[in-house]
């Protein structure tokens, strides 16, 4: 059974079609790229998937469960992390409790529990700790737990937001273009990155970007969006030749 | 229902001056998205300086004609308190404009206890009365009583406020306030100085208080502690209006008079407070941003 | 390491002079009710702390709570139980008063899902104005003039085991992942969902929790005064708390402490000055505001109130 069902998704802003009947079948392990020109409705599919909007038409399954109408929370309990295309760390907590808080429903103690900071509190407060720090290492950013998230360099914020996104325990993360604003060697290690985070922790991946190379790189499949329609879908092969494809990245008359 | 007549003017006449002052609170609002929480006590000032200059005009053996002495406490009054409200936006709110938007508003709310308390300490808590600058004549207009400062109060209230409306409307000033309050940062990049438009703002939304500061001392007593009673109504006249929004704040304003005169004719006046605010909460839970604010906008993720 | 046994031995020597010194009439009753009110005033500032500082959201309306608690507190001992039992029923009924007060923060936490910021704000300002409109509205109660009949239960030991209580109970909260919640809500509300925050739950959580404590708060101030009327509970009485949390500093419960303090004795110095007290007391918040947009303390926390589990694990981390 496919991992993600999504059908017939449409959303509105107002008069403008952000998202127009978007479709798409995900097998567990697989690695698909959503890419489009600037306002396609990228990230509006991710918005919509996640819960942060709630879809003006469609279905989105995870399983076989509906999703649409949760609250955002409990659709990533239920397995779905992200990252941001701009991102949004929680800024001035330490880089540890950016991803504590990730952790937050692991927790079973309860507010009383909290209060008195029993016995059980401290053995679960304790793995908290130890998986966050686990994740800083994988990451390379044990050294930093301490200091503030918004001091990290730039490229280590970007890799916070993907550890962040992992301590959810996702089985599919969707990345908004994690490679934004990165130098060509950081977008190296960021391709590796991702193939390795995927095969270690078993992971769905959809990957939204703008770098060509990222995506014709590492993707499997590919679906290209353009004013929320989907015109192409296919290997990275079919898309690079594609005459709609083209029209919308270089205009018309081009192709 | 000549009572309803003459409660509808009555609360016409409260009504202007909840506007004038809830103009204030809605323009620096809408320009610095800051709740100036001594804007209250700023109107108290300026009746109080309304006060000053009409006794000292009057004092003064120059016979000049009421008119003359009226429109000149009024510009005096005017022009006073947009010097302090400039001022205090200079050094207290200024300097936090980078700061956790939080500060300004306890800076704010530190500013109107010290206008409060320096106005009780130097001039006392006795309440006066403005010295009278405007000759009373009454008129029966079937069995309802019109006083002159009824018309008055109604009829300048009016013209400011078009006037206000105006200038925001159609001059470059009122345009890159709008801009400000649109975004506040492309406006440099513009090349509107936004220092000097947001003492402007605070110069007008003061004036515009101290309008309803003249008026409000014809016709009621004045004390130190009217800034924080009629303020609080004021402010929550702009929040009925949808704060930021200018109209708004002008019909929130009339909305506030009805209420309160009207619970207070009907119903215990210690009903008033509970009444007002149990409105508000219902008109927020139906209209979240008040009757003209902008509707709230899906947050961009 | 060694800081885990002198804090207990110092609070409980605290403890220790806080029943002695006015056993023996060293602390004058001045002193005694100027000490009682910073108690009260510190218990009030951390609880509104964790609802403006940890979770940054703009409550104006603590004294309404503190209202509830109050007059809850007060209608018990006067009405409820006889005047002997004072003494020994007090703790449950100050957690009677709190749980009033909660309950009216589990309604205010309603609100906060849909609006934040300024219209939330409002909110709370409307619920304190109700809450005191009430109150002079109910004629068995004393109306606008008040209620009065409760002996003195309060006093400087009580006080200082309550402020303990909160300090303790509030930074064991904020220190576990409730309050990490807590503080993602302030940082970013939406990326505190998306990384699986269940921001309802949170909210409620601080509300009612904070309201608690203020409900306990105005049971303390009730029977100090013995003589509660609706004017204690005013916007002004909230304001004065805002005032104490944001000199304090946000998000610290050290700063709570020492915003609360010198604010109180500072007033109570000031008092000489007569009516000018009022004038430079809030000349003095612009003038620290101004200097020190963000609080004395300003998000940091005082070592000593750290838990020892972060404070060991930190050193590890950074090895
Ligand atoms: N919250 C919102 N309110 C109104 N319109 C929105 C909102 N979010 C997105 N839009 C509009 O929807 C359209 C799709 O936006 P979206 O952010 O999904 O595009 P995108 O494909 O991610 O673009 P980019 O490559 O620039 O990130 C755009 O026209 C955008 O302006
Ligand atoms: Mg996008």
């Amino acid at each position: 059974m496919p991992l993600l069902q999504v059908r017939g998704l449409t959303h509105y802003f107002g008069g403008l079609k952000a998202v127009a009947n978007f479709n798409l079948d995900l097998e567990p392990g697989e690695l698909v790229g959503i890419i489009g020109p600037n306002g396609a409705g990228k990230t509006t599919v991710f918005n919509l998937i996640t819960g942060v909007y709630r879809p003006t038409e469609g279905q989105i399954l995870l399983d076989g469960h509906n999703l649409v109408g949760l609250q955002p929370h409990a659709i990533t309990n239920k397995g779905i992390a992200r990252t941001f295309q701009t991102i949004r760390l929680f800024k001035d907590l330490s880089v540890l409790d950016n991803v504590r808080i990730a952790c937050y429903s692991q927790v079973r103690y309860s507010p009383l529990a909290a209060f008195l900071h029993t016995q059980r509190f401290r053995e679960e407060e304790r793995q908290t700790r130890e998986e966050a720090l686990r994740l800083l290492d994988i990451f390379n950013l044990r050294r930093y737990a301490q200091a503030q998230a918004k001091n990290l360099p730039y490229g280590e914020q970007r890799r916070l937001e993907i550890a962040r996104a992992l301590a959810t325990r996702p089985r599919l993360l969707l990345l908004d273009e994690p490679a934004a604003g990165m130098n060509p060697g950081e977008i190296q290690r960021l391709m590796e990155l991702i193939q390795w985070l995927r095969r270690e922790f078993q992971l769905t991946i959809i990957l939204i970007e703008h770098q060509m190379r990222v995506v014709m790189g590492i993707c499997e499949r590919i679906q290209v969006l353009d004013f929320g329609e989907t015109i192409a879908e296919g290997k990275p092969k079919e898309i690079q030749n594609h005459p709609r494809v083209l029209e919308a990245y270089l205009g018309k008359g081009v192709a | 229902m000549r009572f309803i007549i003459q409660q509808t003017l009555n609360a016409l006449q409260l009504g202007s001056v909840y506007a004038l002052i809830a103009l204030g609170y809605t323009m620096v609002y809408g320009i610095l998205r800051m709740i100036n929480f001594a804007h209250g006590d700023i109107f108290m000032v300026s009746t109080y300086l309304g006060f000053f200059v009409a006794s000292f005009l009057l004092g003064w053996a120059l016979h000049l004609p009421m008119a003359v002495i009226f429109v000149l406490t009024l510009l005096l009054a005017m022009f006073g308190t947009s010097l302090l409200a400039v001022f205090i936006e200079r050094v207290a709110y200024k300097p936090l404009r980078q700061a956790p938007r939080i500060s300004a508003v306890i800076t704010a709310l530190g500013v109107g206890l010290f206008l409060e308390n320096f106005t009780l300490a130097t001039i006392g808590p006795e309440p006066r009365i403005l010295p009278q600058v405007v000759p009373v004549i009454n008129f029966n207009i079937g069995g309802v009583a019109v006083s002159s400062i009824q018309i008055l109060i109604l009829a300048i209230s009016a013209l400011v406020m078009f006037i206000l409306d105006t200038i925001v409307r159609r001059t470059m000033t009122g345009m890159a306030m709008r801009a400000i309050s649109f975004d506040k940062t492309v406006v440099p990049l513009m090349g509107i100085p936004v220092d000097r438009i947001i003492s402007i703002t605070f110069a007008l939304g003061s004036s515009m208080a101290a309008v309803g500061g003249v008026l409000y001392g014809i016709a009621y007593m004045m004390d130190p502690y009217m800034g924080i009673r009629i303020g609080w109504w004021a402010f929550i006249s702009a929040v009925v209006g949808g704060i930021g929004n200018i109209r708004g704040a002008m019909i929130g304003g009339y909305i506030l008079g009805f209420v309160e005169i009207f619970v207070a004719a009907f119903l215990p006046s210690t009903y008033r407070d509970f009444v007002a605010f149990a409105l508000l909460l219902l008109l927020l839970v139906f209209k979240p941003t008040g009757i003209l604010g902008m509707p709230v906008v899906e947050q961009k993720v | 390491m060694n800081r885990r046994w002198w804090l207990p031995l110092i609070l409980a020597l605290l403890f220790l002079l806080s029943i002695l010194l006015p056993h023996f009439g060293i602390l004058n009753l001045y002193l005694q009710q100027v000490l009682m009110y910073v108690g009260i005033n510190i218990i009030l500032t951390i609880s509104l702390n964790l609802v403006n500082g940890y979770m940054g959201e703009f409550s104006v309306g603590h004294a309404g709570f503190m209202a509830i608690g109050a007059y809850i507190s007060s209608l018990l001992t006067v009405w409820v139980f006889p005047k002997s039992w004072g003494p020994f029923v007090f703790p449950l009924v100050l957690i009677l008063g709190g749980l009033g007060a909660a309950l009216a923060g589990l309604i205010v936490a309603f609100p906060s899902f849909k609006t934040r910021g300024d219209y939330l704000a409002i909110v709370t300002l409307a619920f304190n104005m109700i809450i005191k409109s009430v109150l002079e509205n109910i004629e068995a109660i004393g109306g606008p003039r008040g209620f009065m009949g409760m002996s003195k239960l309060t006093n400087v030991a009580w006080v200082y085991v309550w402020v303990l209580i909160t300090i303790f109970a509030i930074r064991n909260f904020v220190f576990s992942a409730y309050g990490r919640g807590i503080l993602s809500i302030r940082e970013d509300e939406v990326a505190a969902e998306l990384v699986s925050v269940n921001t309802r739950q949170t909210k409620i959580l601080a509300f009612v929790i904070s309201s608690f404590f203020a409900g306990i708060a105005g049971g303390l101030f009730a029977h100090v005064l013995q003589f509660i009327n609706p004017r204690s509970f005013t916007i002004l009485k909230s304001t004065d708390v805002l005032v104490m949390v944001y000199l304090g500093g946000i998000g610290s419960i050290m700063g709570s402490i020492l915003g609360a303090s010198i604010y109180t004795i500072l007033l109570e110095l000031l008092r000489p000055l007569g009516v000018w007290r009022w004038v430079v007391g809030p000349l003095l918040l612009v003038i620290l505001m101004v200097t020190r947009p963000r609080g004395i303390m300003g998000l940091r926390e005082a070592r000593w109130l750290l838990p020892a589990e972060e404070v060991q694990a930190d050193a590890a981390v950074t090895s």
